[in-house]
């Protein structure tokens, strides 16, 4: 098993950093589970969005330093991009980290160029004007149905993906699985992992694009 | 940040601006990384990059000497070791600490900070 990297946030970073949890542990499981599957595509580009403390993209940028990957992350909080950028650092990697909304500020240059490309969106159900409050609300109040923040983004990915990329995503039961999984038909979705954790049933969603 | 990052980058974002691309660059503080050559990795990357605005911005930061120029097609396989090198400063081991990117549009800047480009803006700046 590949160890969680080290990280260590601030006195003022862990105020609106999300600290890794049961959900970061499941993404950096099914990342690990599909390790081989990774290593086939020959990934060039990895991106991230909403980094966070960087533990994922550090474990990804880690579990293929073989193959030469570009790692990119982004994340709206200021603290949060220093972190992650920290993490990457302590852990030996590097990870470039841009301010900003989702993949905005890479648009139109990577469309058709990330072959992988992970998001832990905040997935929580809650109301919709929690949505987007915070630096910390960010990371976890999804709106109704906690998917506000990743049906923004979901329109892209068909785009942003290169031929047979992958775009993996943390969701929780209520997030409407079924439906996320067809949302587009030039992906192929599929479950990787799910596990109960506490009150939450959580997933790891896998598209990959077809078409 | 890297130049690598910086080619990836644009301020299409921005309410009335059509390409936003390249961001013209300005650098304050920089650091040279060290780090060892990785062929494969310029190799990876080379497929990805427009290498026209890779020079270009190399160019404007005095950092272009011994790039193969950008008139033809570069592949890696055909540089020689002086170019492959040169070619890893400006990609990887180049990190720019704190400075600008400035949209060609619109003027707008973004600043670099702690090697961090931010590229957040208000709502109402965006398209």
């Amino acid at each position: 098993m590949l160890p969680t990297p080290d990280y260590r946030l601030t006195e003022r970073q862990a105020l609106t950093v999300y600290d890794p949890a049961e959900d970061s542990f499941l993404l950096m499981d099914a990342i690990e589970k599909d390790l081989e599957v990774l290593k086939a595509l020959r990934p060039q580009i990895a991106l991230e969005i909403g980094v966070g403390s960087g533990v994922i993209s550090t474990f990804l940028a880690k579990s293929l330093s073989s193959l030469s990957l570009f790692s990119l992350g982004t994340d709206v909080n200021a603290d949060a991009c220093e972190a992650a950028m920290n993490t990457a650092k302590l852990n030996g990697v590097r990870v470039e980290i841009v301010r900003c909304d989702l993949v905005s500020a890479f648009l139109p240059r990577l469309l058709n160029s990330i072959d992988v490309l992970l998001f832990n969106p905040p997935y929580v159900p809650t109301d919709e004007n929690e949505v987007d409050a915070s630096d910390l609300s960010r990371c976890w109040a999804g709106g109704s149905r906690g998917v506000s923040t990743l049906n923004r983004l979901l329109p892209l990915i068909p785009d942003l993906l290169s031929i047979g990329g992958l775009f993996y995503v943390v969701a929780l039961k209520e997030n409407g699985v079924e439906q996320l999984l067809k949302h587009s038909e030039r992906l192929r979705g599929s479950i990787v992992m799910e596990r109960r954790a506490g009150i939450e049933y959580l997933y790891i969603l896998k598209f990959e694009r077809i078409l | 940040m890297k130049l690598l990052t910086h080619n990836f980058l644009s301020s299409r974002f921005l309410k009335d601006v059509s390409t936003g691309y390249p961001l013209k660059l300005s650098i304050e503080e920089k650091r040279i990384l060290d780090s060892a050559l990785d062929v494969n990795f310029l190799k990876n990357v080379m497929v990805k990059i427009d290498y026209e605005v890779l020079y270009n911005v190399a160019e404007s930061i005095g950092e272009s000497e011994l790039l193969p120029p950008p008139d033809a097609p570069v592949t890696v396989d055909t540089l020689n070791d002086e170019q492959l090198n040169k070619l890893h400063r400006v990609l990887v081991c180049l990190d720019v600490i704190v400075g600008t990117l400035e949209c060609p549009e619109s003027g707008r800047v973004f600043p670099i900070r702690d090697g961090i480009p931010n590229l957040l803006v208000n709502e109402d700046e965006i398209a």
